[in-house]
């Protein structure tokens, strides 16, 4: 028992049901996660990373295989499992305080005193800096100012796991790079485990312990996993020059692009391959930036 | 030096053309607010003197804008002369019941209650008052009933059928039913209630209550999953997730369908007051339709125009309460 890990993953498949018969998505993922890790998953979009998230997360339910964390099966969702959704998520009738105080209200009912719970929601909201706006509702403040909230709001859950769905994915380069150093200050202060899906090669290095590169669907499962082993705190512009660090892009890059190209028709497959230089390609100017 | 005086000459100019053009785009904007749509209230005018003149009725000629303007004036001062009939009457009352106090001590004073007909505004009071009654109680069994079948797919699927059958039912066809069973049900010595009033309120709840009852329904069952899997996450239970999620989340779909209510209980009650013969507005028209005086068409055309603008009152009011109570501030505004 103490030798098993803070969060594990066995023999996770699962099929879907379509009106073609089942649709096997994931196929036999292993994982072991400890804690404090920060572990990326990435691979080409279809390739069932956030049907991952969504299994640790208790939203889909594995056909076989299953989730332990903490020596507990995860069969259902919980607030030690936060999600910190792709679109935010916010509830837009509420402040950005309200929507991070229905979370911990939710989870520190009659463990916190109402002082407490207002003290915890503002220094939640401080850790991503959004002190400033906290009284005004989603549609007033910008994309990145959301995903700040979505954010405060699964930290305050005080999680075991901090699972982010393409977190910054819908965001502008510039806001995204913010939010990753923001993101790295905190994880530095609360050491929280965290599983982050990502497309961005330089954003899985940057932030990640581990990246865990997923073969393409259907069935698609663990490809191979690369251990980051750059010092922290990490720093994007110096590490723009690290032989070490476009080492590991060059690892990752060469798992996408050569070992797990998209196999598609021609038409598609030009298309495809032209999004996907032009995906390599502005993450590296915005390192250089 | 010279660059900076440069500069400061550069700004002051542009600031200048900046705000002489906003002045001429403000000045475009207040003609295009203001001048189109009284340009086409002009154009209407006009044609309709024009075409006003051409029909001719057995109760004279069509009326036109100045024949609806001086039957407007004299409403108003038929109002206003009952008004001061009424005023006299009660005078008249109080000072008869002082005299024979005044002569017998002992003698208690009746008041009676001044028996003259309503006049147009009475009526629109009455018409108003229906309305909203008829609406409210619409409301009263359209939302919870809405939140029901929304939050209950089964109840959703059993129900669905009858209300696609009845949410096209024309008022028309109620109202012989409706009267009927008022009258037999409601039988007292001592009606609060006038009976056509009641029958022209259900006839308007029965009518009106379909688009809050189906937004309500679709504005609940369809919290964005999103939103779902957020309450999932917080483990939420069944009613906070209700009350927190749901029912915010479908606020502005209810009111969209209590605005298109509105719409729908007002064009239904003037048909419902004429046929249960409510003294409301509906009663008018039809009044004056059997009165049949040079002045009917004349006076009916002065309803008409004031329903319309009732209704679209009704409407901005209701945009108004949705503006005020909705977190979506992007409610449709036409």
């Amino acid at each position: 028992m103490s030798l098993s890990k803070h969060l594990e993953l066995t023999g996770v498949s699962i099929e879907f049901p379509t009106p073609k018969g089942p649709f096997k998505a994931l196929d036999n993922v292993n994982l072991k996660i400890e804690k404090g890790e920060f572990v990326s998953l990435i691979g080409h979009s279809g390739c069932g990373k956030s049907t991952v998230l969504n299994i640790v997360a208790g939203l889909h339910k594995a056909t076989t295989g299953g989730v332990v964390l903490e020596g507990k099966e995860v069969d259902e969702p919980g607030p030690e499992r936060a999600v910190v959704f792709q679109n935010h998520s916010l509830l837009p009738w509420l402040s950005a305080y309200e929507n991070v105080e229905l979370a911990v209200k939710q989870v520190f009912k009659g463990q916190k005193s109402k002082a407490e719970m207002k003290a915890w929601i503002e220094h939640n909201l401080e850790l991503v800096h959004m002190t400033h706006a906290m009284h005004k509702r989603p549609d007033e403040i910008s994309g990145g100012m959301k995903q700040r909230v979505g954010i405060a709001r699964a930290l305050a859950m005080e999680p075991q796991v901090l699972l982010m769905d393409e977190p910054f994915g819908a965001l502008d380069a510039l806001t995204r790079a913010h939010l990753q150093d923001s993101l790295m200050e905190i994880q530095k202060d609360l050491n929280n485990t965290v599983i982050m899906i990502t497309h961005d090669v330089d954003e899985a290095v940057l932030l990640s312990d581990r990246i865990v590169m997923m073969t393409n669907g259907p069935a698609a499962t663990v490809g191979e996993i690369l251990k980051v082993e750059l010092p922290r705190p990490r720093d994007r512009i110096a590490l723009a020059d690290d032989p070490q660090y476009n080492h590991y892009r060059h690892q990752v890059l060469s798992f996408l692009y050569e070992k797990q190209r998209k196999v598609e028709d021609i038409g598609q497959h030009r298309s495809v391959k032209k999004s996907e230089e032009e995906a390599v390609e502005l993450p590296k100017k915005r390192a250089h930036g | 030096m010279s660059s900076i005086r440069m500069t400061l000459a550069g700004v002051s100019s542009i600031a200048g053309v900046k705000s002489n053009d906003t002045m001429s785009s403000w000045l475009k904007r207040s003609a295009r607010a203001l001048g189109l749509p009284l340009l086409g209230l002009l154009v209407f005018l006009l044609i309709w003197q024009a075409g006003a003149k051409q029909i001719h009725t057995s109760l004279g000629e069509f009326p036109g804008p100045s024949q609806v303007y001086q039957q407007t004036l004299s409403l108003i001062a038929d109002h206003n002369a009952e008004r001061a009939r009424e005023t006299d009457f009660y005078e008249r009352q109080e000072q008869r019941n002082a005299e024979r106090i005044a002569k017998d001590p002992s003698y208690e004073p009746k008041i009676r209650e001044y028996t003259g007909k309503p006049t147009f505004f009475d009526q629109i009071g009455t018409s108003l008052v229906t309305v909203l009654a008829g609406f409210f109680i619409a409301g009263l069994i359209a939302i919870p009933l809405g939140i029901c079948i929304g939050l209950n797919g089964a109840l959703y699927s059993a129900l669905n059928p009858i209300i696609q059958l009845f949410k096209p039912v024309s008022p028309l066809a109620w109202l012989p039913l409706v009267t009927m069973v008022v009258s037999a049900v409601y039988v007292t010595p001592d009606p609060l209630f006038a009976k056509s009033f009641l029958t022209s309120l259900f006839t308007v709840s029965l009518c009106c209550l379909w688009p809050t009852l189906i937004n309500t329904a679709v504005g609940v069952s369809a919290v964005s999953p999103d939103l779902q899997n957020v309450s999932k996450v917080l483990r939420l239970s069944w009613g906070t997730h209700v009350v927190k999620i749901v029912l915010p989340s479908s606020v502005p779909m209810i009111f969209t369908g209590l605005r298109l209510s509105l719409g729908i209980a007002w064009m239904v009650l003037i048909a419902a007051e004429m046929l249960a013969q409510n003294p409301g507005l509906g009663k008018f028209v039809w009044d004056e339709f059997q009165n049949g005086s040079s002045d009917s068409l004349g006076r009916i055309m002065v309803a008409v125009l004031v329903i319309g603008l009732i209704g679209f009152l009704l409407d901005r009011i209701m945009l108004l309460l949705q503006r005020a109570f909705s977190w979506d501030k992007n409610a449709i505004t036409r």
